[in-house]
């Protein structure tokens, strides 16, 4: 019935103004207004920079830039990587997300919270603690002899250890919900059990896996830290070319070029996949998340149970474990301690510090990222036909921009645009969490929206003939459902500012560094004691991220028992 | 009180509603019956403010709801699977509307009380949605639409769901409770059982038209078409030439009634004017079915190179089926419908 009455044109009378149009417009304006300035104007901006030498564009350096053959190799290999690390964590993911979903077993929450802590760490880490474990000297070449490191299987294997969470947080999520009774009915309609996973779950899975997917290819397209460490001078990614092009060679017109030429796949990708999902997120019927999930049955679970177990253990927990094991390198927690200390010229506080600093700008962050992107998701939620509905598309595909744009470009634009009045917020505290915002955004809508969209239509009208304005419809209708999503969207949006490297290390003041930013100034420096010291901040960095996601687990657990907010 | 002027709603061309016009007095009853896809939940929808308007003005006392959003316009509507907000009790659901008007918590809770008490559920309120059976949740559900005393109470398929027996007694409770409260109403059904038993006056609807509106016993009594009459269930139907007290029809001569119309014209012969007589009497027929229909049995005829006839009659008088039986016409019972046969 929705479906069908997309289809529709909108009736056009004069004298009856479409109200729901103006004010989903409304609510559109402060996104499009927040992404207007802190986003496409800084990397128009610093693009216009790097193309306009002395007030003549120069356009001619696109070509010259793209017919270098180690550009060309650059392009080719960001695209196979990133590719084959998609396809390699959904393989390994979605047994994951099912798992995590259906299944009831002992220690699911804190798992839960284990498996998406790698996320979160800052890339530069999750480099080092594969060179750790398949470098040189490391854990599979002491016991093996085996190394990874030269080759492109350490960069994927870390890919697959920083998104492993994308595909359960997002898929899971979802398919936790979907009511059970649905795939029941097919099997009673004489489908086997995998065909009726594959023509009823399957398809209702659809959008999230499609979400989840868009997202890894995203993320590693536009690689950074991993890729930095891994890659060696044998692989590079754009995002690695350009941050060597700024920072390194001071080639500013080169790294705007391949600014642009990211931008563009990241448009075209995100156009194939708004193709794609339109029309997708059908409305679903979602259960109490808590009564789909049981116990394990019959040989064939508890082996689905345990390969998930397993893979979790070697991709997710060793990684770590080395990482934790490196930090305690020293006596008596001599790489802790030392953090406390402010020694020499590197820092103008001690490291310590940094812990302080990235939860505040975290919790800003979090707060901007949900302001911004609720509005958007509530903007989002119902899809018109005709024109407004193309431009609420054109708007869905926009928010995701922040995600496919070089960190470094925003952070580096920030730094050149937001220096001058009316915006002069260089000096300001808020700087850090906006760029970090821009990046949470886009997780906040995407966990919302298909939540949103699958509330039955229905409910809202039954709201409406009762009495409640949208607005009410929305506070009393949709909120109370997308609790749950909302938390799971905070959670996102508070761990990826946490972790966000790229655009902070332009924007961040020296005395007030991030985790990550301090992590990667110790790593900079040769040295066993910054070395230690360095796996001792990240270790910091990742108790933190474990302590605020388990206490995210704990709300959501909460929220259950009292009913509210549960379907 | 409610007032359709030409009300018309299209879907990608096609009218779903189709230049309709009606009226509700207040305090009437009014059931609009159809099959699916007649446009009768779009009607509903569109008095409610949910469905835009593509021509056409509604009236509700005598005031233009065009441009009036669907919270401000006081109508009630109960959903056709009713809707309740699950992540609340049943004394938020009921209260809802309440709230929304900004009635006071205590005002609430008396009124929750008192609407519980109407739909015969006191003391639910702390109840969880989930929890009701199918009756109950109809129940809550119409006490959450009467709660902020709406205008006009519309009910979607009001009883769609329940089950037969408890679907009879609400139909019932329904038309006293309606009658005791004075509400206007106006419901939708595709069930002529529901409609005739709850509504003051019955509109059928066909393709997004009006088929026909009256009293449940003037529908009954004249029917207005072919459509109506196979849609409230009768069988034989068909087309006829009139001439004198004889009908030309399929099923051989028939005898009309001396006032009937002349020349072509469709035919109902109601089941009761089907008479079974010994075989080798009148129409020769094979008995293709039989129903038991609690008073009665209904049985479906063959005649040779005819189409089905269906008959009533009482149970000790009813053949088996592949019997032979001879069929003779009661006068009677043939009625002259408008309209062409076979729709």
């Amino acid at each position: 019935m929705d479906l069908a009455r997309t289809e529709v044109a909108p009736p056009a009378r004069p004298r009856s103004p479409h109200r729901g149009s103006v004010a989903r417009l409304g609510l559109m304006a402060v996104p499009v207004a927040f992404f207007g300035v802190f986003f496409a104007y800084p990397v128009v901006a610093i693009t216009v920079r790097g193309l306009k030498v002395d007030g003549v564009w120069r356009f001619g350096r696109i070509g010259d830039v793209l017919a270098q053959p180690d550009i060309r190799h650059v392009l080719w290999f960001t695209t196979w990587q990133a590719l084959a690390s998609t396809a390699l964590t959904l393989l390994i993911a979605l047994p994951g997300a099912y798992v995590f979903a259906r299944f009831e077993f002992r220690g699911k929450q804190i798992l839960r919270a284990v498996v998406t802590v790698p996320f979160v760490l800052p890339t530069v880490v999750v480099g080092t603690a594969f060179l750790a474990l398949l470098g040189r000297g490391g854990l599979l070449d002491e016991l093996w002899g085996v190394r990874l490191d030269t080759t492109v299987w350490a960069i994927l294997l870390a890919h697959v250890f920083f998104n492993y969470a994308v595909v359960v947080r997002t898929v899971g999520g979802l398919w936790a919900q979907l009511d059970p009774r649905q795939e029941e009915a097919a099997r009673m309609l004489g489908a086997s059990r995998f065909t009726a996973w594959r023509t009823v779950t399957l398809p209702a899975l659809g959008p999230a896996v499609a979400a989840a997917a868009l997202m890894v290819f995203l993320f590693t397209f536009t690689s950074f830290g991993v890729v930095q460490i891994l890659g060696g001078p044998t692989f590079s990614t754009l995002e690695v070319e350009i941050y060597r092009q700024t920072s390194e060679i001071f080639d500013l017109s080169t790294a705007a070029v391949l600014t642009l030429v990211q931008f563009a796949a990241v448009g075209a990708i995100l156009a194939v996949h708004a193709r794609t999902v339109r029309r997708r997120e059908t409305a679903l019927r979602l259960v109490d998340a808590g009564a789909t999930a049981r116990r394990p049955r019959g040989a064939g679970q508890w082996a689905l149970l345990a390969g998930v177990l397993g893979s979790i253990a070697v991709l997710l927990v060793l990684p770590l474990a080395v990482l934790v094991e490196r930090s305690l390198d020293a006596p008596g927690f001599g790489y802790y301690k030392a953090l406390t200390r402010n020694e020499g010229s590197l820092f103008l506080v001690p490291p310590i510090e940094a812990v302080g600093n990235s939860l505040r700008y975290a919790f800003a962050a979090t707060a901007i990222a949900l302001l911004i992107g609720g509005l958007a998701a509530a903007a989002l939620t119902r899809r018109d036909a005709g024109r407004l509905g193309r431009l609420v598309r054109g708007f869905d595909a926009l928010l995701m921009l922040p995600l496919g744009v070089s960190a470094v470009t925003v952070g580096f634009g920030f730094l050149i645009a937001l220096d001058e009045p009316p915006l002069d917020l260089r000096s300001t505290w808020i700087l850090v969490p906006l760029a970090q915002a821009l990046v949470g955004v886009p997780f906040v809508v995407r966990t919302m929206l298909p939540v949103l969209r699958a509330v039955d239509g229905r409910l809202r009208e039954a709201a409406a003939v009762l009495g409640a304005s949208p607005w009410r419809v929305w506070r009393e209708v949709d909120l109370p459902m997308v609790r749950r999503a909302l938390l799971i969207a905070a959670g996102f949006a508070f761990a990826v500012s946490l972790g966000e490297f790229g655009a902070t290390v332009f924007i961040a003041r020296p005395d007030n560094p991030t985790l990550p930013v301090a992590v990667a100034r110790l790593l900079g420096r040769a040295g066993e004691l910054n070395y230690g010291q360095a796996m001792a901040l990240s270790t910091i960095l990742m108790l933190v991220c474990a302590v605020s996601l388990l206490v995210l687990e704990r709300l959501r657990t909460g929220l259950r028992s009292d009913r509210t907010g549960e379907f | 009180m409610l007032k359709l002027k030409g009300a018309t709603v299209r879907f990608g061309g096609r009218a779903v509603l189709d230049e309709v016009g009606l009226d509700v007095a207040e305090h009437e009853i009014v059931c609009v019956l159809g099959p699916s896809g007649s446009g009768k939940s779009t009607l509903l929808r569109a008095v409610a403010g949910l469905q835009h308007l593509d021509d056409g003005r509604i009236f509700l006392d005598g005031r233009d709801l065009d441009g009036v959003p669907a919270h401000k316009r006081g109508v009630g509507l109960m959903f056709q699977d009713h809707q309740l907000f699950p992540q609340r009790d049943v004394a938020g659901n009921v209260a809802f509307g309440l709230r929304m008007h900004g009635e006071s918590k205590q005002r609430q809770a008396l009124r929750v009380e008192e609407l519980l008490t109407l739909v015969g559920l006191p003391g639910a309120q702390g109840r969880a949605v989930a929890s009701l059976s199918g009756g109950e949740q109809q129940r809550v559900a119409l006490a959450r639409a009467l709660a902020p005393r709406p205008r006009l109470l519309m009910l979607d398929e009001p009883l769609g769901q329940l089950d037969r027996s408890l679907r009879e007694r609400l139909v019932v409770e329904l038309r006293e409770l309606f009658a005791e409260l004075g509400t206007t109403v106006l419901a939708v059904t595709h069930d002529q059982g529901e409609a005739f038993a709850l509504a003051d006056r019955v509109v059928v609807m066909r393709d997004g038209r009006i088929a026909q509106t009256g009293t449940p016993l003037e529908v009954w009594q004249r029917l207005a078409d072919a459509f109506v009459a196979r849609f409230l269930g009768f069988e034989n139907v068909t087309g006829a030439t009139v001439s004198g007290e004889a009908a030309d029809t399929p099923w051989g001569k028939l005898p009309v009634p001396s006032d009937t119309t002349q020349g072509e014209v469709t035919l109902l012969v109601r089941p009761a004017g089907v008479r079974l007589v010994p075989a080798g009497e009148g129409l020769r027929c094979t008995v293709a079915a039989r129903t038991f229909r609690g008073t009665h049995v209904a049985v479906r005829l063959q005649p040779e190179g005819a189409p089905r006839l269906e008959a009533a009659c009482a149970l000790r008088d009813a053949p088996e089926t592949g019997d032979e039986v001879g069929v003779a016409f009661d006068a009677a019972e043939i009625v002259v419908l408008a309209g062409v046969a076979g729709l």
